[in-house]
């Protein structure tokens, strides 16, 4: 139930912001500005997220633990399932993949609206960022989708 | 109980800070901000130590002639002090501990505010009272 909820709130955000940016600017710019708008949204959300859902455990030991509970309670408590598949080369890059993500679910699978599926993903690039970001990991988080309801997240970890 | 609560931002700024007599406030600011090398020094031996020993409570951080100063760190790298005053014996480590747990709940609440920006100095009043909460009984 509440994750229906959520799904429909996101649809409905991902609408508005679009239709406040169609009524005011051109077409090139208006495309990266809703994105950032999501991915601000979503980076808000993602740090209070991690700051409840961290609450209990024990402090981490290193990134790849921060990773490994990213991708099991924080996914698991924000979409229902844990990312399928996560790999790193030990350098600061994380690819975190989900053959089945929440939020692209109801789109019809297949490579139809392939390119409607950036403006589904920034506001969970921003969850991603914003939970890392709250954890002491500044990075770059981007998302790539090649066959509907799978997505890839990569996330770069920025060394300081 | 507590005679100051502070809540320190991960960068060592003060996002909150409240002591009980208002006259002593800059030598309880003094107290705490001394405490930060103690906390960065704990901080970096639990990353050291085994899987068993990685908690958020550090306990005693150090104890002065009046005070006894203990500390706790959120895994978001937020620093939650409290001064406690050495004549009060009877308060045990459970109790401290309960307290931090309330601060840390509390703090997620602020936390998950949207009219609150992280970073900003907290002035929540839920935050407040929970803090007047463990702060009364000293009176």
């Amino acid at each position: 139930m509440a994750d229906a909820l959520f799904e429909f709130l996101h649809t409905e955000i991902v609408a508005h912001v679009y239709k406040e940016q169609a009524q005011r600017g051109d077409t090139e710019k208006e495309r990266s500005s809703s994105l950032s708008a999501l991915e601000g949204m979503g980076f808000r959300v993602g740090q209070g997220l991690i700051e409840k859902f961290t609450k209990d455990s024990p402090s981490f030991k290193d990134d790849l633990d921060i990773m490994k509970f990213v991708c099991k309670d924080f996914w698991t408590n924000v979409f229902r399932k844990q990312i399928d598949n996560l790999r790193t080369n030990h350098q600061g890059t994380y690819v975190l993949q989900d053959n089945k993500f929440a939020l692209l679910t109801q789109i019809s699978s297949g490579k139809q609206y392939l390119e409607e599926a950036p403006k589904f993903l920034a506001f969970s690039c921003g969850l991603l960022r914003g939970a890392l970001s709250n954890l002491g990991l500044e990075s770059v988080v981007t998302a790539e989708v090649s066959l509907m309801p799978a997505c890839k997240f990569q996330v770069v970890i920025q060394k300081n | 109980m507590a005679v100051c609560v502070a809540v320190i931002a991960k960068e060592n700024y003060p996002l909150y800070i409240r002591s009980v007599p208002t006259q002593n406030e800059l030598k309880f600011h003094y107290t705490v901000h001394t405490s930060l090398d103690v906390v960065e020094e704990k901080v970096s031996a639990v990353g050291k130590a085994l899987a068993d020993q990685r908690e958020l409570y550090l306990g005693l951080l150090y104890p002065t002639e009046d005070y006894k100063v203990y500390g706790y760190v959120t895994n978001s790298k937020v620093k939650f002090v409290i001064v406690v005053d050495s004549s009060n014996t009877s308060l045990r480590d459970n109790e401290i501990r309960s307290m931090f747990r309330k601060l840390h709940n509390s703090f997620t609440d602020v936390m998950c505010n949207p009219f609150y920006n992280p970073g900003d100095a907290i002035q929540s009043r839920a935050f407040d009272s929970v803090v007047s909460g463990m702060m009364v009984q000293a009176c």
